[in-house]
C-alpha cells in the first residue's frame, strides 16, 4: 500500500468512528424499532446491512454501537491517564516509602491478567455503561503509572528541573510545567494503543453479557447475539465484527505511525 | 544463583500476599449486598440476617480479611454458594481444561510465530515480510470472540472438520487454541522479527557465515538461541493475556474451564466461586512470572548478579 493511503485511510476511518459517535444521535436512526416481517432479512439496497434477530436494522445498530464504544474508550482513557500520571509522577517525584508502596502496589495490579479483573468487576457491579467505565479503569490506570514513573524518575534529573527546584518552585509547579509537558509524547502514545485495547475490552464485556444492558447496542453483543444464527444471518455477526475490526486496525496503524513520528530516538 | 533464587520467590510471596489482598478487598467493597443480590428483592430482613452471619459477612471487614486468609493457608476455599460443594474440589475438577487450552493456545502461537517471524527477518523488505507483518497487524487487531464464530462457521458448521463446541478428543482442541493463541502469536512474531534482525548484524553470525556454516544451521543454533531471551520475557508477559483470553475462548466453544466457570458463579452470584476462580488464574499468571524470571536468570547469568 502507498504510503500515504496507510496515514488517510484509518484516519478516514477513526473521523468516522468520532463523527458517528457524537452527531449519531442527530441522525434518524431507529436502533430500536423493531420490525417483525423482517426479522433476519439479509442485507439490501434499502437496508444496507439487513436485520437482526428481533427485526432491528443492524447498520443503525452498529452506528449505536459506535457511540457506546467511543463512550467507553475515551471515558476509560480520561480517567486512567490523569491517575496513573498523578500517581505515577507522585511515586517518582517523592521517592522513599511512598514510591516503595506505588512500586508494590503496581506490582500487584500487574499481577492479574487484566481483562479478568475487569470481567470480575462488572460482574459483581452489573451491567451498565459507567461501571464498565469504572471497570476498565481500574485496570487501566497501571500502564499509565508505571510509564508515567519511569519518565519522571529520569526528568528530574534534568537541568530545568534542577534549576526550578534552586528557584524556589513548589513542587506542583514543578510537576505542571517542568515534568508534565514532557511526559505527553509516550502518554500519548501509550493511550492511543491504549484506545484499541479499551474498544476490545468492551466488546468483550458485552459479548459475555457483562457490558453495556440491553437494549443499548454494543458490538460486542451484537456479535454474542449474531452467534446464534450463524448459518441462516452471517450477516448479523460479520458486520459488528467487521465495524469492531476496522476500528481497532485503524487504532493500531496509527500508533505504529505515531510513535515513529513522536520517538525522538529513531529520528 | 541461590540468592537470585530466594530474592525471586520471597518478591512471589509478596505479590500473591497482595494479589490475595486485592482480590478480597475487591469483592468485598463493590457497592451493593451481595447476601440482597443472592436472595432476591423478595427476601425479609430475617433471611438476609441469617445468610449474612452464616457467610461470615456480619463481622468487620478485617477480621473478615484474617479469616479468609487463614482458611485459605490451610487450603480451606470455602464452599460454593449454588451447588454447596468445596471450592477446592471444584477447582480441581475444571482446571485441567484450562491448562489444556492455554498450554494448546502457546503451542498454536510458538509454532505460528517462530516461521513466522524468522521468515520475516531473513527476507526483510520484501512480499513475504510485508505478508507476515500484515498478518501480524490482523492477529492483534481481531479479537477473540469474532475470531473464534468465523472459525466455527467456516470449519465446523461450513465445511463440518471440528465440532462447533465441547471438549471431547484432540479434534475439539484445535479451534479453541487457535482462537485462543493467534494474538499471542502476532505480537510474538513481532518479537522475533526484530530481535533476529538485530542478532543477525552481530559479530558471531558473520564468524559462523566465514566458517561456512549451513544457514539453517546459522538461524536455528547461533540466531535463535541468542534471540530467545527477549522472546521469553514477552511470552512469559503476555501469558496473562493468554490467561484472561481463555476466559472469552472457553465461553464461545463451551470449554469447561476455569474461564466458564467464573461467569457461570458471576451469574449466578456465587461471589465465594468468583473469588476462588480469580484468585486461581492469578496466581498461575505469578508463578509463570517468577519461573521465567528463574529461568532468565539461569539462561543469561547477568540477570543473576544484578538482582
Amino acid at each position: 500500500m502507498h504510503n500515504k493511503s496507510q496515514i488517510l485511510i484509518p484516519a478516514f476511518i477513526l473521523i468516522l468512528w468520532f463523527a458517528l459517535a457524537i452527531f449519531g444521535s442527530w441522525l434518524p436512526l431507529e436502533p430500536n424499532h423493531i420490525i417483525l416481517p423482517k426479522i433476519l432479512e439479509g442485507p439490501s439496497s434499502v437496508e444496507w446491512l439487513g436485520y437482526d434477530d428481533l427485526g432491528r436494522p443492524i447498520l443503525d445498530r452498529i452506528i449505536m454501537g459506535a457511540q457506546t464504544s467511543f463512550y467507553v474508550a475515551f471515558g476509560v482513557i480520561l480517567v486512567s491517564v490523569t491517575v496513573g500520571t498523578l500517581i505515577g509522577a507522585i511515586s517518582a517525584w517523592f521517592g522513599g516509602y511512598i514510591d516503595l508502596l506505588i512500586v508494590r502496589l503496581m506490582d500487584v495490579f500487574l499481577a492479574f491478567p487484566g481483562i479478568l479483573l475487569a470481567i470480575a468487576l462488572s460482574g459483581i457491579l452489573g451491567p451498565g455503561i459507567e461501571n464498565v467505565v469504572f471497570a476498565l479503569s481500574v485496570v487501566g490506570w497501571v500502564g499509565f503509572a508505571r510509564l508515567a514513573r519511569a519518565q519522571t524518575l529520569s526528568l528530574k534529573q534534568r537541568e530545568h528541573v534542577l534549576a526550578a527546584i534552586a528557584l524556589g518552585a513548589r513542587t506542583p509547579r514543578i510537576l505542571w510545567y517542568h515534568i508534565l509537558p514532557l511526559l505527553l509524547a509516550p502518554l500519548i502514545i501509550e493511550a492511543t494503543f491504549g484506545i484499541a485495547g479499551i474498544v476490545i475490552a468492551e466488546a468483550g464485556l458485552s459479548f459475555l453479557g457483562l457490558g453495556v444492558q440491553p437494549p443499548t447496542a454494543s458490538w460486542g453483543s451484537m456479535i454474542r447475539d449474531g452467534t446464534s444464527y450463524m448459518l441462516v444471518a452471517p450477516h448479523m455477526v460479520l458486520a459488528p465484527g467487521l465495524a469492531l475490526l476496522l476500528v481497532v486496525l485503524s487504532v493500531n496503524i496509527l500508533g505504529d505511525k505515531l510513535r515513529d513520528y513522536l520517538d525522538v530516538k529513531s529520528h | 544463583m541461590p540468592y537470585f533464587l530466594l530474592y525471586r520467590l520471597l518478591s512471589m510471596f509478596t505479590v500473591l500476599l497482595g494479589v490475595i489482598t486485592l482480590i478480597f478487598f475487591l469483592i468485598h467493597l463493590v457497592p451493593g449486598d451481595p447476601v440482597q443480590a443472592m436472595l432476591g428483592e423478595t427476601a425479609t430482613p430475617t433471611d438476609l440476617e441469617a445468610l449474612r452471619q452464616a457467610l461470615g459477612l456480619d463481622k468487620p471487614l478485617l477480621t473478615q480479611w484474617w479469616l479468609y486468609m487463614s482458611n485459605l493457608f490451610q487450603g480451606d476455599l470455602g464452599t460454593s454458594l449454588y451447588s454447596k460443594q468445596p471450592i477446592i474440589e471444584i477447582l480441581i475438577e475444571r482446571f485441567p481444561a484450562t491448562l489444556e487450552l492455554a498450554t494448546a493456545g502457546l503451542l498454536v502461537a510458538i509454532l505460528l510465530a517462530l516461521p513466522l517471524g524468522s521468515i520475516a527477518a531473513l527476507r526483510k523488505d520484501t512480499i513475504y515480510d510485508n505478508g507476515a507483518m500484515v498478518f501480524s497487524l490482523l492477529g492483534v487487531s481481531i479479537p477473540n470472540f469474532w475470531l473464534g464464530p468465523m472459525l466455527i462457521l467456516l470449519f465446523s458448521l461450513m465445511l463440518g472438520w471440528f465440532p462447533v463446541s465441547g471438549r471431547e478428543g484432540v479434534l475439539s482442541l484445535v479451534l479453541p487454541a487457535i482462537t485462543l493463541g493467534t494474538a499471542l502469536a502476532a505480537i510474538l512474531g513481532r518479537m522475533v522479527r526484530s530481535t533476529l534482525l538485530e542478532v543477525l548484524n552481530e559479530d558471531y553470525i558473520r564468524t559462523a557465515r566465514a566458517k561456512g556454516l549451513r544457514e539453517s544451521a546459522i538461524i536455528i543454533h547461533h540466531a535463535l538461541r541468542n534471540a530467545s531471551l527477549p522472546i521469553i520475557t514477552i511470552l512469559g508477559l503476555q501469558l496473562g493475556t493468554l490467561l484472561g483470553g481463555a476466559v472469552i475462548t472457553e465461553i464461545i466453544f463451551a470449554w469447561p474451564g476455569i474461564g466458564q466457570l467464573t461467569i457461570e458463579s458471576i451469574q449466578r452470584r456465587d461471589y465465594p466461586l468468583v473469588q476462588a476462580c480469580i484468585l486461581l488464574i492469578s496466581l498461575s499468571y505469578v508463578f509463570v512470572n517468577t519461573f521465567t524470571d528463574i529461568l532468565y536468570g539461569w539462561l543469561d547469568p547477568r540477570v543473576r548478579y544484578s538482582a
